[in-house]
């Protein structure tokens, strides 16, 4: 510890800390424009001048390590005249151009300025003009005003993982670029638009809508994957123009991935439902809510009336809340069926009544980035899980060693210690050689019901084994592939017999915003059908909430043919294809225009209010389904707000205690590499749930680009395909026509061919079987 | 005593006379009566009438939609909504101001860093109907046409002092 003197105030502070730490910590405010506490220390906009006693000049605060004894004054004569001097030539160059800057009104320089800069400027040279560059739809440039302070250079290297965008030139005629005028493609580029401290990166997006001190802000939940990022939400005249992140440590840091900041947009889609619609005689048409509702509840009692209870089954996408969730099966329940289920990409169900809880992370968020090893199964983890991702760089970073089980070979934006790559059917495989690998090494058995006797063990395998042996801190890890392989129940149990024979902890990264939700809502089935089976012996009446079946099933050839041959009531926020296979549309409030609560990967119960009111007559969803139960007859639906049914579905519950990863009773006997050609059909990023799909700006983004049919070199030359020719991908009756692209990290049986793609909505299941041709 | 003064007052019409030549004074004097609205009292270069907008000589609209002038606006009189416009410069898709709110304290006018929102000497405007006089970015924009030579030369006259 170090005894130190700022202006005067004695405090004690730890060794190594900087100045600024020290300040900060005791509240003293150093003006600072390059320094940001995420981020490495440049000290390159002086800025922080400080005057520190003994010392010949001012030094910069943010990288002045702190000694015993040291005097630092932050508002002395000479440190207020550094102070002046920097703002000074820092805006030289500025342009006075704050009215027409979207920065106006929130701008670092600007406030800093205001108690730093001169009267006016001395200045009467010619300024510098900085030629602005494109830097995709996200992120809107105007580089005359940077200030070179480089926080978004380092952000691209440090956090995102990849250095898009870089300082040339040297003295005045330095600018920030992108490579070759590449554009910014990271999933995580958004941020920098925080970061930027002047209105050199603005969101593109807001650009020009209003002016920080129009916007309420409304606190949030984010509503795509499972981390459930803490948000803002800038609202003005009941219209969400803006996202930013709420810091959270836990969670989100102060981070927030382009997903969560962008799909506002979808809020305001083309195809928002705003009036219920029912079909009547082969006819669309508009009506009033008490028509539909009593349209809805006629056709389902009909349907039990004929067929039984049993012959209705309810479908949610899991990015509902809690409530309408636990309304959901409630309904569905007090209707008769047990067909109820929010898991519509799962495959492959036999771990439903083995598991001792609910999957979950299996740790909290923050120890991701202090792994020592992890072994990540099936998850196209950059794009799935954008700032879960960013954490195992970090554990990166600091020594671990990360591990990937996968079928394709992604780049992972940092070193990855060992990799095996195969193909779907490939997957069990793979896995079981890292268990065996793992169980020899320690020379223990591997638990019983795995019998992996005919399971050759590759080198990659052992060197997995080992890394996984070595570390303190361990995870293994299951993604969005693995949970919806159609061996899903084995590779968890393979999974958790790596994890206890290594010593480390298992996990699932949450696919959506209510994974975990959904199961403590009870939306799983007790007995009844499970979201495959419910499709596959197709129902005579379906409820779906908030789902696009074409895009959101597993197997959308199978859930369309379900869905068109049954008495659809579907509530959802959005028209889509509804009109095809529907009966009843309800429209139902999506994110930001009902409360609700979300339980994050790690077990969070985050409850949030409306953010603005709801659409045209879009009804929240809990509201909705409450008046359902009424007009149903049915007892106890009597809510008056959401969180009342949440005080219901949570009553006398221990979340905590309800969360677990242990799986019983899953037989792995046969680990054999499964044959022939194979889809690996991943959810893009922008096209995961409903909100996401009609975010316009996402789409024009790298990762928004129209699905390709990745093959490996060698499979294209085998085809005689060439890159850029058009194929055929088949499965079952289905078939779709897509541009071939190679990929050599592919490995040679695997094609892949995005799911949840409209382009893509004809084919079979995701990770089923699949023929390519060249076409002609 | 008092009856007596009184008495010699009235009979020698003094107050009469006192009256009559206040009357005589007046009668006599130059007129201040204006013959509005044929004639008009003499108005400051910096009076505070009707709201315009102003252009460029090129005929480009000055104002950027800042929105500063609705951030200063004691009377939350003015409503703006900004739009990035084809040519990519930011621009107004709404100014709307309220004159039932609007207080004239000439804050926007003070405010504005492009000089495109006023307050000219035009006094003579009136309503209607219920919401006539919510002028809008069309409305503010014509009375600027209309106006803009006095304008520029209301503003020129005041430059030495601003």
């Amino acid at each position: 510890m170090a005894q130190i003197e700022i202006d005067g105030k004695a405090l004690t502070v730890a060794d190594g800390g900087t100045i600024m730490d020290a300040a900060e910590a005791a509240g003293i405010y150093i003006p600072r424009f390059c320094y940001h506490k995420k981020l490495s220390i440049a000290a390159n906009c002086r800025m922080c001048l400080v005057e520190v006693e003994k010392a010949p000049k001012p030094l910069p605060a943010c990288a002045t390590p702190v000694t015993d004894g040291m005097k630092v004054f932050t508002h002395s004569v000479k440190a207020v005249q550094a102070q002046k001097d920097v703002m000074e030539f820092l805006l030289i160059n500025h342009p006075l151009d704050c009215p027409i800057c979207d920065q106006g009104g929130e701008c670092q320089l600007q406030d800093i300025a205001v108690g730093y800069g001169g009267v006016g400027s001395r200045y009467a040279e010619e300024k510098r003009v900085v030629v602005n560059k494109d830097f995709g739809p996200l992120i809107g440039g105007d580089m005359t005003r940077c200030i070179q302070c480089t926080r978004c250079v380092r952000f691209g290297q440090e956090i995102a993982g990849q250095m898009e965008l870089g300082m040339v030139n040297r003295g005045e005629h330095s600018e920030i670029t992108t490579f070759l005028s590449r554009g910014v493609g990271s999933e995580l580029s958004g941020n920098t638009i925080d970061l930027c401290p002047v209105g050199a990166l603005t969101s593109k997006p807001f650009r020009y809508k209003a002016r920080g001190w129009e916007l309420t802000r409304r606190a949030a939940i984010a509503p795509h994957d499972g981390l459930g990022s803490h948000l803002s939400l800038h609202v003005k005249q009941n219209k969400v123009l803006r996202v930013v992140p709420r810091e959270n440590e836990a969670l989100n840091e102060c981070w927030l991935s382009d997903r969560d900041r962008f799909s506002y947009e979808g809020l305001y889609a083309e195809d928002r439902l705003t009036r219920p619609m029912v079909k009547q005689g082969g006819k669309w048409r508009e009506c009033e809510w008490h028509e539909a509702l009593q349209y809805a509840i006629d056709g389902l009692k009909q349907v039990k009336g004929e067929f039984g209870a049993d012959a209705v089954g309810a479908l949610a996408a899991p990015t509902s809340t809690l409530e309408e969730l636990f309304l959901l099966q409630k309904l569905a329940r007090a209707f008769g069926s047990d067909n109820v289920d929010f898991r519509l990409r799962q495959s492959d169900f036999r771990a439903d009544g083995k598991l001792a809880g609910i999957p979950w992370l299996g740790m909290p968020v923050a120890v991701l980035s202090e792994l020592n090893a992890a072994l990540v199964v099936g998850s196209t983890l950059r794009k799935d899980h954008p700032l879960l991702a960013q954490r195992l760089r970090q554990a990166v970073k600091r020594g671990g060693q990360l591990n990937i089980i996968h079928a394709a070979d992604d780049d992972l934006l940092c070193p990855v210690a060992n990799k095996l790559i195969a193909a779907p059917g490939g997957l069990v495989n793979a896995l079981a050689q890292v268990a065996k690998a793992v169980a020899e090494a320690k020379g223990a058995s591997l638990p019983a019901g795995i019998d992996l006797s005919a399971v050759a063990v590759s080198e990659a395998a052992r060197a997995m084994a080992a890394s996984l042996l070595a570390g303190e801190k361990k995870a293994v890890l299951l993604g969005n592939l693995a949970q919806h392989h159609p061996r899903a129940a084995e590779l968890h149990a393979l999974a958790q017999a790596v994890a206890d024979l290594a010593g480390a902890a298992l996990g699932f990264l949450g696919e959506a915003a209510n994974s975990v939700g959904g199961y403590l809502a009870g939306a799983v089935p007790h007995a009844g059908f499970n979201a495959a089976s419910m499709l596959a012996q197709p129902r005579k009446a379906y409820l779906l909430l908030g789902v696009e079946p074409e895009l959101d099933a597993y197997d959308p050839q199978q859930a369309v043919a379900a869905l068109s041959g049954a008495f659809v009531v579907a509530l959802s926020a959005y028209k889509g294809t509804a009109e095809a296979y529907a009966d009843v549309l309800l429209p139902v409030a999506p994110f930001a225009e009902t409360s609700g609560t979300f339980v994050n990967t790690q077990g969070d119960v985050q409850s949030f209010a409306a953010a603005t009111k709801p659409l045209g007559e879009t009804r929240p969803a809990w509201k909705v389904l409450r008046v359902l139960g009424n007009l149903l007859d049915l007892a106890d639906f009597d809510y008056e707000s959401s969180e009342a049914v949440r005080a219901e579905a949570l009553e006398g519950m221990d979340v905590a205690s309800r969360l677990g990863n242990r799986l019983s009773g899953v037989a792995v006997t046969d680990a054999a590499v499964g044959g022939g050609l194979q889809r690996v059909g991943e959810v893009p990023i922008y096209q995961g749930d409903a909100l996401v799909r009609r975010a316009p700006a996402l789409h024009g983004t790298m990762d928004g680009a129209s699905p390709k049919a990745w093959l490996s070199g060698a499979l294209m030359d085998k085809m005689g395909v060439k890159e850029g020719e058009m194929v055929i991908l088949r499965q079952g009756a289905g078939e779709a026509r897509l541009e071939a692209a190679r990929d050599d990290r592919l490995p040679v049986d695997a094609v892949r061919v995005a799911a949840a793609h409209p382009l893509t909505a004809a084919l079979g299941g995701m990770m089923d079987p699949i023929q390519v041709e060249k076409a002609s | 005593m008092e009856r007596i003064i009184s008495l010699f007052k009235s009979l020698l019409l003094i107050e009469l006379l006192k009256g009559m030549s206040i009357t005589g004074r007046h009668f006599f004097s130059r007129k201040i009566t204006v013959q509005f609205p044929e004639e008009r009292t003499p108005m400051s270069p910096r009076f505070r009438g009707l709201h315009a907008q102003r252009r460029y000589p090129n005929g480009e609209e000055r104002c950027i939609a800042c929105k500063l002038c609705e951030a200063v606006c004691p009377a939350l009189a003015i409503t703006i909504e900004s739009e990035e416009r084809a040519d990519g410069t930011r621009r107004t898709s709404r100014y709307d101001i309220d004159l039932y709110k609007c207080i004239f304290c000439g804050f926007c006018e003070e405010a504005c860093p492009v000089d495109a929102i006023v307050e000219t000497r035009f006094i003579d405007y009136h309503g209607e109907v219920r919401g006539d006089l919510v002028q809008t970015k069309e409305m503010l924009l014509a009375t600027g046409d209309r106006l803009e030579a006095q304008i520029a030369a209301d503003r020129a006259a005041d430059a030495k002092y601003r």
